[in-house]
């Protein structure tokens, strides 16, 4: 390995960092929308939303800044990938603005009718947003043909086949217990029993997407455990993930909410890792011809001038960034309580 | 069913409406995060609860501005990919270390600290709450910074080379900091923060006269007042300054630029500012001009007698849309006129005691929250059209940035539900912001209860919170 390797692999790490900060943080925020129809009261509603009031607007700018970082350290990948999945990125952009509006606005007017339209927004454009995440992130599992000028040559009517759907159910069990968690994990009284009763379900829901997924992944999807069966060192990642699951559903019995959650995210973290690793060296697979074709990190980044400004910006940022974030939960740490400045 | 053309037409248009949308309200954030930081300043020095009372009331206009701007900025961000996937990886390289650098340095501490400062009244110090708006407003103005120098940078492009040719031909950055300190880029940063410091003030000042014609919260309309129109003021001479400046930029670096902003087809000496007209493409003049002689030759060069280079060096098809950009540039002046005009008069009234009952001045007043909004629009408008035919000034054609994955229709597509939803959402954002002007400052005044025993009593709370 090369300086220059070493330093796109840094990069791309920073890349899979920011994704999994974004997964983790957005995706209670996901969660608990379209967990929110479930609660017919609208006082339990407003808590369940304030539960991430202060942090949702904050938690999105990681996808922001994980789209900034593609795009300074791997151009080609973000260009083929935004133009490849032009309808579902149109859709997420659609979702993640429908959400905000309906957070800003739901709670302005007193009349049940109105605060029915935005829940139904805010909830519909949750699930919209992790279903369509689970479907990019299938495709790119799958790989999506490519040209020698690494665009992309396919149809817009490709990105959906049974896989891809898979993986978008898979997305939203992932995020909906992770949203039943934080939210059980922000609430007192009576709601907190009520949100008791969810979580089981919420978790058999994943464990049912999340071992058809595997199974679907392993049969039709080989290519995805070869670097492990060649490296079985990395099936480490495979251990903890399933102690971690195995984990959240005993936390939660002995009432220990908050390892639990520790437990979901631990859950992401390894999920995400067992995507990187089985992708990897690939960022964007070519289903035509992957040896050639894919977009690796190496052949996609920028220059080592770029790389090596890029990594000083991380190093100044990224603690800073982890510093304010840790803060800023800790100062908005304990059960969520309405008062003035609630949404 | 649409030709190559089209797909041009459509990204282009696209990239203007989202980015116009867009660009009413980051401007608005940072200007009033400037004004925020000030009042809470004022509180901090006095630790008189009117000026808390004021900073929650404009905490909450911000907070508005602030997730619509987040929310049309992500649009914005991943439009470079699906509209111009060819000019991002003709530009990754440069462009993207700023981005990342924004997405780092600003847009986390920004929206970080804004959890504080918008849900942290109670659950932090008031010196604590006063750096987190600190922070605010440092981070608004950073994501400035950063996005203005990487489209400097498309103005005046420095510190990089190109690699490969044809169609895998892309820029590569060879010194930073000639990059982030191109020819052009302090120029427009101040010139756009100025900007932005006018549009947040004059909605500052808009809301104030609003209360002062309709006699409420008067109090508060005047303090508002009095800091929006320091501000103002202060915002209108720096920006006549910044404006000269970046005009001889634009004459040195970009001279068919300049020359489309005064629509100078043939290269003459002694040119005259141009004050009104209409450009007359066909016959290459301008008719019905109001001009002063010899005036754009001295304000350029300092010379009565000096050469300005017209359109007539360039062929004609890389023309930039001279009729347009001829109007939107003075439109921008214009719109400083008014505001420099308005802030003067106010000044006047205020120091003869006047200003907070002469009406006809509070009207103007009211209606002046435009100004601003029409200058900054109209500003940008001349700088993106005035680079015509170049994405990267004298490197990469418009044409060529374009998408090769993605169909007209698919962007036509997108253009109709982005042009729909922001259609939608501005009228949400204009009712949200009536009703907080219709309750006003006066409704925070039951605050700052502690955190805890409003909760406790959440079954008793005033109906306008529940």
């Amino acid at each position: 390995m090369t300086f220059m390797n070493d330093l796109q692999f840094i990069w791309f790490s920073v890349f899979v960092v920011l994704v999994i900060g974004y997964t983790i943080l957005d995706g209670f925020d996901l969660g608990v929308g379209m967990l929110h129809l479930f609660s017919k009261k609208d006082e339990e509603r407003r808590l369940m939303l304030n539960a991430i009031g202060p942090v949702w607007d904050g938690n999105e700018v990681w996808l922001v800044t994980a789209g900034g970082a593609l795009f300074a350290g791997f151009p080609d990948v973000y260009a083929t990938l935004c133009s490849a999945f032009y309808i579902p990125i149109m859709i997420l952009l659609t979702g993640l603005i429908f959400r905000a509006v309906a957070i800003e606005v739901r709670s302005k007017q007193p009349m049940s009718w109105w605060r029915w339209i935005w829940d139904l927004q805010f909830s519909f454009a949750s699930f919209l947003i992790a279903f369509t995440l689970g479907i990019v992130v299938g495709n790119l599992i799958r790989g999506i043909p490519l040209g020698t000028d690494k665009e992309f040559t396919g149809q817009m009517g490709d990105l959906i086949d049974p896989y891809s759907l898979l993986t978008g159910v898979f997305a939203v069990s992932l995020f909906s217990m992770h949203g039943a968690i934080y939210i059980l994990m922000k609430t007192e009284g009576e709601l907190h029993d009520k949100l008791r009763k969810w979580i089981n379900p919420s978790i058999i829901f994943f464990i049912i997407s999340y071992a058809t997924v595997t199974m679907a992944t392993l049969i039709y999807m080989p290519h995805m455990a070869e670097s492990i069966r060649e490296r079985p060192f990395f099936f480490i990642i495979a251990l903890i993930n399933m102690l971690a699951i195995a984990n959240i559903p005993r936390e939660i019995q002995r009432g220990k909410d908050g390892r639990a959650f520790a437990s979901s995210c631990i859950n992401i973290i390894m999920l995400m890792a067992l995507y990187a690793v089985g992708s990897y060296p690939n960022v964007v697979r070519a289903i035509n011809d992957p040896a050639i074709l894919s977009l690796t990190i190496f052949n996609s980044a920028s220059s080592e001038k770029t790389l090596e400004i890029l990594l000083l910006i991380a190093i100044i940022g990224i603690p800073l960034v982890v510093s304010y974030t840790f803060a800023i939960y800790w100062i908005f740490h304990g059960k969520v309580k309405l008062d003035t400045n609630s949404y | 069913m649409f030709s190559e053309l089209n797909v041009e037409i459509l990204a282009r248009v696209q990239f203007a409406v989202t980015i116009m949308f867009h660009y009413i309200y980051p401007p608005l954030s940072i200007g009033l995060g400037l004004i925020l930081v000030i009042i809470e300043a004022l509180y901090l020095k006095t630790k008189d609860h009117f000026y808390l009372k004021m900073a929650k009331f404009w905490t909450k206009v911000f907070a508005l501005t602030f997730a619509l701007g987040v929310a049309t900025g992500i649009v914005m961000e991943f439009e470079f990919g699906t509209n111009w996937a060819t000019y991002s990886r003709y530009v990754g390289d440069v462009f993207g270390s700023a981005l990342a650098a924004e997405g780092v340095f600003a847009f986390f501490l920004e929206s970080g600290f804004l959890a504080i400062l918008l849900f942290g009244w109670d659950r932090v110090g008031p010196k604590t709450h006063f750096f987190a708006t600190l922070m605010v407003c440092l981070g608004a103005h950073f994501s400035a910074i950063w996005i203005i120098v990487a489209n400097s940078w498309m103005q005046t492009p420095a510190g990089f080379h190109i690699v490969g040719d044809g169609m895998f031909a892309r820029a590569e950055i060879v010194d930073f900091w000639a990059m982030v300190f191109n020819p052009s880029s302090v120029d427009r940063l101040l010139h756009s923060v100025i900007g932005a410091w006018l549009a947040g003030s004059f909605l500052v000042i808009s809301v104030s006269a609003y209360y002062l014609l309709k006699s409420r919260h008067l109090d508060f309309a005047k303090s508002s007042l009095k800091i929006g129109v320091v501000v103002a003021t202060v915002s209108c001479v720096l920006q006549v300054i910044s404006g000269d400046s970046s005009a001889k930029g634009v004459a040195k670096n970009q001279p068919a630029k300049f020359a489309a902003f005064e629509g100078l087809f043939r290269t003459e000496a002694e040119v005259p500012l141009v004050l009104f007209g209409i450009v007359n493409t066909k016959e290459e003049r301008i008719d019905y001009s109001i001009s002063i002689p010899k005036l754009l030759s001295w304000m350029t060069f300092k010379d009565f007698s000096a050469e300005i280079k017209g359109l007539n060096n360039y062929p004609k098809a890389d023309w930039p849309n001279t009729k347009a950009v001829f109007q939107t540039y003075h439109l921008m002046i214009y719109m400083w006129t008014i505001m420099f005009t308005l802030c003067i008069v106010s000044c006047y009234l205020w120091y003869t005691g006047r200003l907070f009952t002469t009406k006809w001045m509070l009207r103007g007043l009211v209606l002046s929250v435009l100004c601003p909004q029409i200058a900054n629009q109209a500003g940008w408008v001349t700088a993106e059209m005035g680079r015509y035919p170049w994405i990267v000034q004298n490197h990469l054609r418009i044409s060529e940035g374009l998408s090769k994955a993605v169909t007209a229709n698919q962007i036509l597509g997108s253009l109709l539900l982005f042009s729909f939803l922001y259609f939608l959402l501005f009228i949400v954002f204009l009712y949200l912001l009536n009703e907080k002007f219709k309750v006003g400052p006066e409704s925070y005044t039951f605050g700052p209860a502690p955190y805890h025993q409003i909760g406790n009593q959440i079954g008793a709370l005033p109906e306008e919170l529940l």
